[in-house]
């Protein structure tokens, strides 16, 4: 989430009214929001020529967006072939464990929230996760442990 | 005043993963004692496995100080020309000896320069062959014909010759033309691409220009996956910095050449690395693949003629416009000309970024460059281009790197991502790993990818559970097959791949999950138990006090057992053991 909200309205304004704007108006209202509601994707196509069905296929299209809220923390697990190689599962299964979380769920008291990705590109660090910005690699299920539990 | 050293910290995702962050800021306040030693950044140099890194060149040397720890900078740093000295503490290393079997074509600059300064680019020999061209007005058709007798193919995958692509888009007649770099880079286990736009990224520039030149285009696109922030910064700057110098903009170098260059953020989809798809994402759709043809190059985006070129593509041209078509072609094999670069991964000693001349062995990558494996296990396989490619067998090692040579294996070069797999790997394990893979990011338009692969995904699914029959091994041929051959894009058309070459030099691996219900790798943990050696066990109770589930009963000082039903084999057990009693079976 940035610090600078711009509005609907604002957002649309930057990136114009047409059709092929919608992709860049997503990724912005994501930007500035964290997630997309649906409740904006409405207001976007009350305030654009875009309509209701297109924004709604395209929001659901790309893994990019998210549709509900994430955690304070969100856990990136890479499952890249080179992590999965050397047991990206594990780590999974280490989250669970910890966590009690599931691919694209959230903790109760909306902690963390975790995903999956395709790859990160640290592939030399595999296993790799990102919680938030940060990378955490060459992981056991251990070392992973103690992570989570300082957090 | 004396020279300068120049410490350069290798700040790629990479390095920074690694903790390039803090030792840059930790020189950054050591250095100020200091005054014979300066610091600076640059991108990957390919060395991941030394992160992180510092590369300096001391009495006309150039050494990389690796696998750095914050606490030994000011040791490094008092230090710095004594190198016996410096060698006890730091592991530095020549770099000539780790570029020993490379050629580095695409990646001469990365690692070496700061990519945030076009000076540094412009000092070697950056933009000279944009200028070559607008200063000396070659024409269009003199760029085609060069980069066509340089016998240079697509990097992304399916080596189509990019000089005839070049004519084609040439030849398509309209006002209004575009060039796009294909900078969505989706393959897991591949970061070429992202390397070279991080450390060099006015290479990539420069090459989309000139592409622009020679189809005739006024508009050129980079297409770049969002998770790659980086990347997309250090474009951007790239761009504010050429259009200052003229090299972006209206008429170029006081040329009648007028181009300018826009980043489109991906939103994360595999299939727009293919063309069309990549195209409908631009023009803000669902990013669908459409039947082809017609082509980009008479018909691409906005309806008008396109020339779509990847990263790795578009970073050769400036070095073949500089150095000649016949530098280029006197590299590599009869077909296979130039180098590749390729990302090394998985259970490899040196995982990092290469760069080599096509006709190289598989074995001198893997073995000489690459360092073997990086455990007690030996390598098995090695897996190229991703969810598209294949796995090649170490029988079949001696197999040299070009398009053709790695299509008879049944694997292909690919995007160059090269995942190496140990005896500890399950091949069947791997090939459903691509297809989960490929049934996440299946568009869904096309049934034959969609629910095709979602059957093979199932039956994958059965064997590594152990319920398969060999009904369904031959169900998943015939699958295979017909996928293959009716998907509508090329996502579909080699989705199999990764299960057809395993099914090829694997076969055993999948007859023993059928028949056997077993998997000897271990990899299937549904197949797999794990049990507790009686007559080794000394009942010291570690594994009962750390099994996660309390699943392991015993009295102390006598063997100790597992109860199978609520075993979640976690292998907690088998690593606090402290006598070897436990062992999966």
């Amino acid at each position: 989430m940035s610090n600078k909200v711009r509005s609907i309205k604002q957002i649309i304004k930057e990136f114009g009214v047409e059709e092929s704007s919608a992709i860049q108006i997503l990724q912005a209202i994501q930007h500035d929001y964290g997630y997309i509601s649906k409740e904006q994707m409405q207001e976007v196509c009350k305030n654009s020529s875009i309509k209701e069905n297109k924004i709604y296929g395209i929001a659901t299209f790309y893994s990019q967006f998210k549709l509900a809220p994430t955690g304070e923390n969100l856990i990136r697990v890479c499952k890249g072939t080179a992590c999965h190689v050397r047991g990206a599962d594990n780590l999974l299964e280490v989250i669970n464990e910890e966590l009690h979380i599931g691919i694209g769920e959230t903790t109760t008291d909306n902690k963390f929230t975790l995903e999956t990705v395709a790859c990160l590109g640290c592939c030399s660090l595999a296993p790799v996760i990102m919680i938030n910005n940060k990378v955490y690699g060459k992981l056991t299920g251990d070392k992973l442990k103690v992570i989570l539990r300082k957090m | 005043m004396s020279k300068k050293i120049i410490l350069k910290v290798g700040m790629g995702p990479c390095g920074i993963a690694a903790g390039a962050q803090v030792i840059f800021d930790e020189l950054d306040v050591l250095i100020k004692n200091f005054n014979n030693i300066k610091i600076d950044y640059t991108s990957c140099n390919g060395f991941c496995h030394l992160e992180p890194l510092i590369e300096t060149t001391i009495n006309g040397k150039t050494l990389i100080f690796a696998n750095l720890l914050p606490e030994k900078l000011l040791f490094l740093l008092e230090n710095i020309n004594k190198r016996t000295i410096l060698s006890k503490e730091i592991m530095v290393i020549e770099k000539e000896t780790k570029l020993k079997g490379q050629n580095r074509i695409v990646l001469e600059n990365c690692g070496i320069i700061n990519p945030d300064r076009i000076n540094d680019y412009l000092e070697k020999e950056g933009y000279e062959a944009l200028k070559n061209i607008l200063l000396n007005n070659k024409t269009a058709e003199q760029i085609i014909d060069i980069v066509k007798r340089s016998g240079l193919r697509g990097r992304g995958g399916a080596g189509f010759s990019t000089g005839t692509k070049w004519e084609f888009a040439r030849k398509s007649l309209d006002e209004q033309k575009y060039v796009i770099c294909n900078a969505d880079e989706g393959d897991p286990g591949a970061f070429m691409d992202r390397a070279v736009m991080e450390g060099d990224p006015h290479r990539v520039l420069e090459g989309l220009i000139i592409s622009g030149y020679a189809i005739g285009a006024n508009t050129g696109y980079i297409y770049c996956r969002a998770e790659y922030p980086l990347a997309i910064k250090r474009l951007k700057q790239a761009i504010a910095d050429a259009e200052i110098a003229n090299f972006l903009g209206d008429n170029i170098l006081d040329s009648a050449f007028s181009f300018k260059v826009i980043i489109k953020e991906g939103a994360g989809a595999f299939v727009c690395g293919e063309e069309t798809a990549l195209i409908a994402s631009i023009e803000g759709q669902r990013g669908l693949p459409r039947i082809k043809p017609p082509f980009p190059a008479t018909k691409g985006l906005w309806g008008k003629p396109t020339n779509i070129n990847n990263v790795e593509t578009l970073a050769n041209i400036p070095w073949i416009i500089r150095k000649g078509a016949e530098s280029f072609n006197s590299l590599g094999t009869e077909k296979s000309k130039g180098t590749k670069v390729f990302s090394l991964a998985g259970k490899i000693n040196n995982a990092g970024l290469i760069e080599v001349e096509m006709g190289i062995s598989l074995r001198k990558i893997l073995y000489e460059i690459g360092g073997g494996s990086s455990t007690t296990k030996s390598i098995k396989a090695v897996q190229l281009g991703g969810p598209s490619g294949g796995c090649i067998p170490v029988e079949l090692f001696d197999t040299v790197v070009d398009y053709e040579s790695l299509m008879s294996t049944g694997a292909i070069v690919g995007s160059g991502g090269m995942v190496v797999v140990d005896e500890d790997n399950c091949m069947v394990d791997l090939a459903k790993y691509f297809l989960q893979f490929i049934q996440s990011e299946s568009c869904g338009k096309c049934t034959f990818c969609r629910i095709g692969t979602k059957r093979m995904l199932e039956i994958l699914t059965r064997m590594t559970d152990g319920k398969a029959s060999l009904e369904d091994l031959s169900k998943l041929k015939r699958l295979a097959q017909n996928i293959g051959v009716a998907s509508l894009c090329a996502l579909g058309k080699t989705a199999p791949n990764p299960v057809m070459t395993t099914l090829r030099y694997f076969e055993k691996e999948y007859l023993e999950h059928i028949n056997k219900k077993k998997c000897s790798t271990g990899s299937c943990k549904a197949l797999m138990i794990y049990i507790i050696d009686e007559e080794k066990c000394i009942g010291c109770t570690k594994c009962a006090k750390n099994c996660p589930v309390n699943t392991i009963s015993g009295i102390l000082k006598k063997p100790h057992f597992i109860n199978q039903e609520k075993c979640i084999k976690c292998g907690k057990c088998e690593e606090v053991c402290p006598v070897e009693a436990i062992s999966k079976s």
